[in-house]
């Protein structure tokens, strides 16, 4: 079964389909898993360091600590917090909850406000802990 | 591997523009994909102005119009012209729907046209749906029994009740919009069947009178033919027929699922 005979072109695709919250979400969650792994790499190097004495596990901290440093952080936990809640709009799915397209625009619109609440609560406990 | 970009032969180009004729009240442009298999060029964007005060209220009334008008050679597939035939599938203001039942005024702005995405062109906005009719085909889309038949006189007889779960997903128009729109089906469609083809197999799981139920989930218990569903739910976004391929497809997973507890 050829299905590309004769050269023909392949109709335009991710270029022109509009984003909606139904894809745009499910990119992001792809997306943040991708972020997270290797955000991960840095957790092995975290742990590694305290492995290679106090010089190198205090280089690492300073650097997590630096502005960039922090930032990515924050980066991370807002994608763990994404992953995490979009996590669970996907259990209601694959129990057969929250197909009709209100509830998915609903359900989706929750995800993005609460991984961004939880990721604020997150980094004012942080900071707060930090200046007391 | 998916492949984000398009091949070299299949990037579209600037197109022609075609103005509106003088004295015309309500113009909009619409912006149309078009790609002539005879002539060894690339894809291109043609636009066209129309003039809406002299056009039909929908999508497929400004194509019409536009094939009578302007340029002939337009080619895009028409038939019913009111949402059940399934032919004027196309993408229309970015998401995949019927040009017969999609309303100009919906719209704003240009409205761009491409044929449905990620398929093979044959021409302008006519898409190669072979592989798909294939996938429809290979699911086995008719009643399938090992009981004797009812005598000719009678039917295999269903409840009211048996009857209201295949109502829906036997609306199913088979126009593609929905495995066209859905991204797992652009980078998978050797392997995974796409939306509409598992909303046509829900069907025959759920026909009380059908006796394969077992067979047919055997065939679909694959990592691409079902599982290359992530949920994305572009497919009921995109469903003209107002069905849920997507919450379809949930359920054949459980229904696999069950089968293993």
């Amino acid at each position: 079964m050829t299905t590309r005979q004769a050269n023909r072109p392949l109709s335009p695709h991710l270029g022109v389909y509009r984003w909606q919250i139904s894809n745009t979400l499910s990119i992001f969650h792809r997306l943040t898993g991708v972020a997270m792994s290797l955000g991960a790499l840095v957790l092995t190097g975290w742990i590694v360091s305290i492995a290679a004495g106090p010089d190198a596990y205090l280089d690492l901290v300073d650097a997590l600590g630096s502005p960039p440093g922090v930032l990515a952080l924050a980066g991370w936990t807002l994608c763990f917090f994404y992953h995490l809640c979009n996590g669970v709009r996907h259990l209601f799915w694959d129990a057969g909850k929250g197909f009709e397209i209100p509830e998915a625009r609903r359900s989706g619109i929750m995800v993005v406000v609460t991984s961004t609440l939880l990721t604020l609560v997150f980094w004012i406990a942080i900071l707060a802990g930090r200046w007391s | 591997m998916a492949e984000f970009r398009l091949p070299a032969n299949s990037r579209v180009q600037a197109g022609r523009e075609h103005k509106a004729p003088a004295g015309a009240s309500r113009v909009r442009r619409f912006k149309v994909y078009r790609y002539d298999p005879g002539s060894g060029e690339n894809p291109r964007l043609d636009s066209y102005e129309v003039d809406l005060d002299r056009c039909g209220p929908m999508v497929l009334d400004a194509l019409i119009k536009i094939k009578n008008e302007v340029d002939a050679t337009l080619t895009f597939r028409r038939s019913c012209r009111e949402g059940i035939c399934g032919s004027c599938a196309m993408n229309i203001d970015g998401t995949n729907t019927l040009a017969c039942t999609q309303a100009i005024s919906d719209i704003n702005g240009d409205i761009s046209i491409y044929p449905l995405p990620h398929m093979p062109v044959i021409k302008d906005l006519v898409p190669d749906l072979t592989r798909f009719y294939a996938q429809y085909a290979s699911i086995r889309p008719w009643l399938q029994t090992r009981t004797p038949p009812p005598p000719p006189d009678r039917e295999r007889l269903q409840s009211k009740e048996e009857q209201e779960k295949i109502n829906s997903p036997s609306a199913c128009i088979l126009c593609a919009c929905c495995s066209t729109s859905c991204p797992s089906y652009w980078w998978n469609s050797d392997r995974y069947l796409g939306p509409a083809v598992l909303l046509a197999a829900y069907r025959w799981l759920v026909d009380s009178r059908d006796e394969a139920t077992g067979e047919r989930l055997d065939d679909l218990e694959d990592p691409f033919r079902l599982y290359r569903c992530h949920t994305i739910m572009n497919c009921t976004w995109a469903c003209p027929k107002g069905l849920n391929p997507a919450r379809a497809i949930a359920e054949i997973k459980q229904m696999i699922a069950a089968r293993h507890l």
